[in-house]
Order: structure tokens, then C-alpha cells, then sequence
């Protein structure tokens, strides 16, 4: 076996890391040297202005406001996701009463995870339009509801002071879905006899999530923890459809400032890369924050 | 190392790959350095020739797959493979022109002809201030393909040149001609016995009678609120003339608080105090208050001569949507009721270093010939820059009232390309200002005063080429 192992690793290790060094690593270079230039993309003339890019970001209203709104995203879009992920899984794992084991789900919860998980199926743009029309002020599904109870409805998308929070709303749903199936997943790894011996103990469901639940299955949440949190930092597609960072700049995100930057209202790729460069570094950092303050002691039940 | 491990790992190695910054660079950045023009086609300049065309060239022409489609192209293109019929033509239509080409531009490899139009749209600031288009001049001197004793610039409209101009060079080919106003359906209007409204007071009275019969008076893109600023700008430039427009056009400090500005914003404050808005319009997009438009919820829409074909599918039989220009203030109005805002639209453009640059002229030729511009109008339904192009064109009833509305306005007619200039500012700034204004958040003083920040912060970007154009 021993011989045999070098070519086995450089067979299956050199080109993957060729190709990732060539198509993720080598644009992550280029886009930091381009962010040093005041190159407007469409001849390849710039100049080196050194690090000019990131003093004019550091003093870009605009770009402070869509880190805010970012921020808000980071604080809330995980936690509502992971709660949300783990309270239905729970019930879609555990929630049944039949039965004296008591780890049964309800009933008809394939049905259940198939309708949480559909979401995850339709493409980001449909799931934008979708809930676009949803939100339409006059015939949306949403104000002819609250109507319908007769209530008043806001505009939804067109007030800069429910906007954000709907837009909000749609990234919670078209996520849910997927860490139910995740968390859910994790769940059924884990060996009945336990749950049972807690229930033979007399704990109530609430303390089985809590202190036997949860704990075992740490380290998918923490690993959902990171993905929604760069799915928090990110949140381009959803906002860029439905209100393209408006009403008055009220849901702009970083991603569009710089999708904008670039591609949109003008054409500077050196500033719109500085201002990736930013937002990798953003990005990096809370990753790193969320895995290190996420550590805890690993419960191994194998 | 357990899978556990392997999976904390995993993601984080996928962070890595999340971002958006190293896909920007990596689709930006081509090769890079100057090509060298090996491959230049350049034919003999002859009458019948007076472009220069190498008649066996290959020609490349990219079209914006926007709502009038391609097929007016291809229609073009056999009009030039008629007179050169050894010239290979590539065809090709896209709905993201920005992301598509930019690696060509970059690279020094651009196609000969670009329809540069759409969301996804070039800025045309960035191109114009690194040299990336070419002059058009010689086209214009060019004669007519088919207007004998004439040259391609007699037979355009006026102010087709003046738009794609920066900085007195024609380099941007607006090939379709806009009229912008406000829109009403002459159905309802005939059927309720209203009559549109000449000056502003009674535009005010008529949306009171509008409002108590239970329709909203008007409704607007409310996500794309940038739409009412072409009413409230039109407004201000029949009061004050035309230098209203020069001003902001060449960013004159305080050029959106001038007293015409004023004017014009207090008396559009009227139609947001009294409600006289569809409710709900903050949260419409485009379509959804054209669409409640043509569906009789309200009476007036601002939006520009593309409405008709935009709305074709939903719009009802015998609907009639008519275009009016903006009413009057007062008596002392600089420009007189019929002034309508008119400008050429549809940018086309030959990239600098496209290799069949007298190609690309002369397919602009055969684009601004009568023949061309008549195919043009009756695929798509809309005006062509060529004038008289429509004589023996039947037209639908939108467009006719627009022929009309034009005639009318004649020489009266305005226009101002700040947005062709600074795309950031309408689009961004000034967008923002009116989602603000007219959603009732703010007051007429508060709105210039936004919308003049904006133009400042244009003014003092140095990175932003200006340009400065005369009255």
C-alpha cells in the first residue's frame, strides 16, 4: 500500500487545487491588485492610485449605509433561520404523541418537509418575483388578506420603513427550508436509545431540545451558523429583484453597492473591487468570529 | 481528524469561494494589452462606396434582446449583405450587454456594432472618457443610402445629433425617437366627457372630477420613481425655457433649486397633498402601475413613447392611449403648451477598435436609410430618427398621437441628456429623491435640495468625466 500512495494523492489532489488556485484563487489576487487602480473596465488603462479606493469607501455614505442594513441582516437572519430550522425539524422528528418511545414525528411529515423544502427547489429570481407580487400594495396575497380582516395594509416594498423587513422576511423563508432538512437529517443520526432514556427520565420535550438535541447536534448548527451568516453578508440577488436597494437606498445591501459600482449605474472597477475586498474581508472575519465563539466541547456518542 | 472535522473545514474552505469579488475580477480582466491592428478591415473609397468597406470583410453585431427584439436586426443586416454580399455577417443578441462585452473592450477584440441599451446597459461616461467609441462623424457627412442629393445627417430629426454628442463629437447613434409626456386613455376620457387639461390649475380641477368618480387620477413607478421626474422637469422647462435643462445638464451650482424648479415641484406637491395618486403606487414597479393603469384604476401615467408596445398584451380593444405634454403654469410660460419633450433614444455605437470600424458605419447607413427605418418602425412599432420615415407607415393608435404630439411641438421641443452623462445621478440619486417626493415623505424643498446633493456629489467626483454642453 505504502508505494502506492504519492501517485494516488497527486492524481486526486494536484489538479483540484490547480483549477481552484487558477479559477478562485488567482481572480482573489487580481481583484485585490485591481482595487489598487482606478481602472474603469472597458479599456485596459488604469492607474495606480494606491490605497485612494479605500479612502474614498471609508468616507462613501452609501456604502456605510448598505454595511448597516448587512449588519441588521447578520444579527437576525441566522438566528430567525436556525430557530425556525430547528423548532421544525424538531416537531417533523419528535413532535408525534403515538407511542410510548415518544420519538415518533407528526403525522404526514414527509408532506411537511416536502413543503418547507420547496422553497430551496425554485430559483432564487422566481422566488424574487414570486414574492414581488405577493407584496403588490393593491393586489398582493398579503394586503388582500389583511384587508380582507379589515385592516389597512402599508406598501410594503415602496416604504423605506417596511421594506427592508420584507425583504428580510423572503431570505428567512427561502432558507428555512433547507436546514429543516439539514437539522433533520442530523437528527435521525442520533440513536433512539438516547431519547429514550431521557424520557424514561421524565424530561419534558423542551429540555430534550435543549440539553440533549442541541448539544448533539452542535456542529451543524454552527456549520449553518456560517453559511447563513455569508448568506446574511451577501443577499444580492433577493434585493437586487425586489427592490434594487430601494426605496431611497433603504434596503441596499453591499453586494448590489457594488454590483452597482460596476456593472449598474457607473463603471468602476476599482472601486467596486476595493469594495470587495472589503466585503471578503467582512466575510472572513465573521466566519472566523462565528466558528471560534461557537466552540464548545464535543459530545461523542459513538 | 473525525468527519466533524471534515465538515468544519469544508466550510470553511467554502467561504473562500462565497464572495463576489474574485468572480467580478475574474470575468473582468480578458488579457489586456493593446492589440495591434493586424486586423483592421480597409476598403477603397469610391461614390458608391464612400465609407471605405472592404467588401469581404466580416462584420460582428451584438443587439440588446430587449422588448423590440432582434428581428428588426437580422432584417438590417440582409439589407447590408444585399450591397456586399461576400461580407460574412455574426449575429448575436444578448440581454446583458455590459457583461458580455466588457472582457471584449478590455481585450481590444469588441464587435463592429453594438446596441448598447437595457438594464444591463454600458454607462456611456465610463466609454466616452477612455476613448472606446467611435467618432460618427464621417457617417454624417456620408450621403443618404437612399434620399438622393442628401447626407445622412439632412435626413435626421432634429436633435438626433445633439444626443449622442460629448463634448461636440457625435459618437453614439440614437437610432429610435422618444417622446415623453403623460399618458391618458382617449376611451375613458371620451366616455366620461373629460378633456386633458392645458394648464395647470385646470389639470388640478380635472383630477378632482376624476378623483369623485372614483378613479385615482394617476399612478406611478413607484420602485422606478425616477419616471415623474420627466413630468416635473418638463414642467419647469416650459416655464423657464430651455436653459433650465442646460443647467443641470452641465451641473450649474443650485441648477435644480432654481425658481423654475420651484415652481414646478410645488405645483406636482399638489397632486401628492391631495391624494390625487393611486394608493398603493410607492409599491408598484413599472409594469404593475402600467398594468393598473391600463386597467382603468387610474387616469394619468408618465412614461415615454415605448409604452404602447410595452403594454400590447395587456392593453384592452379599443383602450386608445393618447400622449399629452406636460399642462402649463401660467401664462408665463417661456415655451407654449404643445412643447414636448423629444429625444432620440436607442444608443448604437461602433467600439473604437472594433476590426470593421467602416463596417459598422455603413451598417449604421443602411440602419438610417429610408428602407431601414420604415422596416424598423413597422416591425417594432416605433419611431425611427429618420425623418419622414413614417409616411406611408400605417401606425398604431399610441404612436399616431405621438407623430401628432411631435408635429405639434415642432421646434418648441426640449430635451436634456444629464442622465446620458451621469447615469448615477438619475438613476440613483434623483430616483431616490422622487421615491421620496412622491410617496408624501417629503416636501417640494426638501426634494430639490436632495436632488441638488446628488448633482453635487457628481460635480466634485473627480473620478467622473464632465461634460458641458451649450444652450
Amino acid at each position: 500500500m505504502r508505494h502506492g500512495k504519492w501517485p494516488l494523492i497527486v492524481t486526486f489532489l494536484v489538479p483540484p487545487v490547480l483549477l481552484y488556485v487558477v479559477f478562485v484563487v488567482s481572480p482573489y489576487l487580481q481583484a485585490f491588485q485591481i482595487s489598487t487602480t482606478d481602472w474603469l473596465g472597458y479599456s485596459p488603462d488604469a492607474n495606480q492610485v494606491g490605497l485612494a479606493n479605500f479612502k474614498t469607501l471609508w468616507h462613501d455614505d452609501y456604502v456605510w449605509n448598505a454595511l448597516k442594513n448587512n449588519a441588521v441582516l447578520l444579527a437576525l437572519v441566522p438566528v430567525l433561520t436556525i430557530v425556525l430550522g430547528l423548532f421544525f425539524a424538531t416537531m417533523l422528528a419528535m413532535g408525534g404523541r403515538k407511542g410510548r418511545a415518544g420519538v415518533t414525528g407528526v403525522r404526514g411529515g414527509a408532506l411537511y418537509r416536502t413543503v418547507y423544502f420547496f422553497p430551496q427547489v425554485l430559483s432564487v429570481v422566481i422566488i424574487a418575483l414570486l414574492w414581488k407580487e405577493v407584496y403588490h400594495p393593491n393586489q398582493g396575497l398579503l394586503t388582500a388578506a389583511l384587508h380582507g380582516i379589515g385592516l389597512s395594509a402599508p406598501t410594503w416594498l415602496g416604504d423605506p420603513a417596511t421594506a427592508f423587513w420584507c425583504v428580510l422576511a423572503v431570505m428567512v423563508w427561502s432558507n428555512v427550508g433547507f436546514y429543516v432538512v439539514l437539522f433533520g437529517a442530523a437528527m435521525s443520526a442520533v440513536p433512539k436509545e438516547i431519547y429514550e432514556a431521557v424520557l424514561l427520565d421524565g424530561a419534558s420535550r423542551f429540555t430534550t431540545l435543549r440539553r440533549v438535541t442541541l448539544p448533539l447536534l452542535w456542529d451543524t448548527v454552527q456549520v449553518a451558523w456560517v453559511y447563513l451568516a455569508i448568506f446574511a453578508l451577501d443577499g444580492f440577488i433577493l434585493v437586487q429583484l425586489m427592490t434594487n436597494g430601494g426605496p431611497n437606498f433603504s434596503t441596499d445591501v453591499i453586494g448590489v453597492r457594488m454590483y452597482d459600482t460596476a456593472f449598474g449605474s457607473e463603471t468602476k472597477f476599482g472601486y467596486a473591487s476595493a469594495i470587495g475586498v472589503v466585503m471578503f474581508f467582512l466575510t472572513l472575519s465573521v466566519a472566523v468570529l462565528s466558528l471560534r465563539v461557537g466552540r464548545r466541547e464535543r459530545i461523542e456518542y459513538s | 481528524m473525525n468527519r466533524r472535522d471534515i465538515l468544519r473545514r469544508s466550510a470553511a474552505a467554502g467561504l473562500l469561494a462565497t464572495p463576489a469579488a474574485g468572480l467580478l475580477a475574474g470575468c473582468a480582466t480578458g488579457g489586456g494589452g493593446d492589440k495591434d491592428d493586424a486586423e483592421t478591415y480597409k476598403g477603397t473609397k469610391s461614390e458608391q462606396n464612400p465609407l471605405g468597406v472592404k467588401e469581404d470583410a466580416p462584420l460582428e453585431v451584438v443587439i440588446f434582446g430587449g422588448g423590440f427584439g432582434e428581428e428588426y436586426a437580422k432584417a438590417h443586416e440582409a439589407m447590408y449583405t444585399e450591397k456586399y454580399p461576400k461580407a460574412k455577417i455574426k449575429h448575436s443578441a444578448t440581454q446583458e450587454i455590459s457583461k458580455t462585452l466588457q472582457p471584449r473592450f478590455v481585450d481590444g477584440t469588441p464587435p463592429d456594432v453594438v446596441n448598447n441599451s437595457g438594464a444591463g446597459q454600458i454607462d456611456f461616461n465610463g466609454l466616452v472618457s477612455q476613448n472606446a467609441i467611435t467618432d460618427l462623424g464621417e457617417l454624417l457627412a456620408a450621403p443618404s443610402l437612399d434620399v438622393p442629393g442628401k447626407t445622412v445627417k439632412d435626413t435626421l430629426l432634429p436633435g438626433a445629433v445633439e444626443v449622442g454628442s460629448y463634448d461636440g463629437k457625435f459618437l453614439v447613434l440614437n437610432y429610435t425617437y422618444t417622446a415623453y409626456g403623460i399618458w391618458y386613455s382617449n376611451k375613458l376620457f371620451t366616455e366620461r366627457k373629460w378633456e386633458y387639461a392645458k394648464t395647470w390649475e385646470e389639470h388640478i380641477a380635472l383630477c378632482k372630477q376624476i378623483k369623485a368618480a372614483g378613479i385615482a387620477p394617476w399612478t406611478y413607478a413607484g420602485l422606478h420613481p425616477r419616471y415623474m421626474s420627466w413630468p416635473l422637469i418638463a414642467t419647469a422647462i416650459k416655464l423657464g425655457g430651455p436653459s433650465v435643462a442646460t443647467a443641470i445638464d452641465n451641473l450649474e451650482p443650485n441648477a435644480w433649486k432654481s425658481d423654475s424648479m420651484k415652481a414646478a415641484a410645488d405645483a406636482w406637491h399638489q397632486i401628492v397633498k391631495d391624494k390625487f395618486i393611486l394608493e398603493g403606487s410607492p409599491g408598484l414597479d413599472h409594469k404593475q402601475s402600467q398594468t393598473a393603469w391600463c386597467q382603468g384604476k387610474a387616469a394619468f401615467i408618465s412614461c415615454g413613447s415605448w409604452l404602447e408596445s410595452e403594454q400590447k398584451d395587456v392593453t384592452p380593444a379599443g383602450f386608445n392611449m393618447t400622449i399629452a405634454p406636460t399642462p402649463s403654469l401660467g401664462s408665463g410660460d417661456k415655451l407654449p403648451f404643445e412643447a414636448i419633450r423629444g429625444t432620440a433614444g436607442e444608443p448604437f455605437m461602433v467600439p473604437a477598435k472594433a476590426s470593421n470600424v467602416a463596417g459598422g458605419l455603413e451598417y449604421f447607413r443602411t440602419m438610417l436609410s429610408k428602407k431601414g427605418a420604415q422596416d424598423f418602425t413597422k416591425k417594432v412599432a416605433s419611431l425611427t430618427v429618420v425623418a419622414g420615415a413614417t409616411e406611408g407607415v400605417e401606425l398604431p393608435y399610441g404612436l399616431t398621437t405621438v407623430v401628432k404630439a411631435l408635429d405639434a411641438s415642432g421646434a418648441n421641443g426640449f430635451n436634456w441628456v444629464y442622465n446620458n452623462y451621469y447615469r448615477k445621478l438619475e438613476r440613483n440619486l434623483v430616483d431616490a429623491a422622487c421615491g421620496e417626493f412622491f410617496s408624501g415623505r417629503i416636501g417640494p424643498a426638501e426634494f430639490l435640495e436632495q436632488c441638488q446633493k446628488g448633482a453635487d456629489s457628481i460635480a466634485q467626483d473627480s473620478s467622473i468625466k464632465k461634460y458641458k454642453r451649450a444652450a
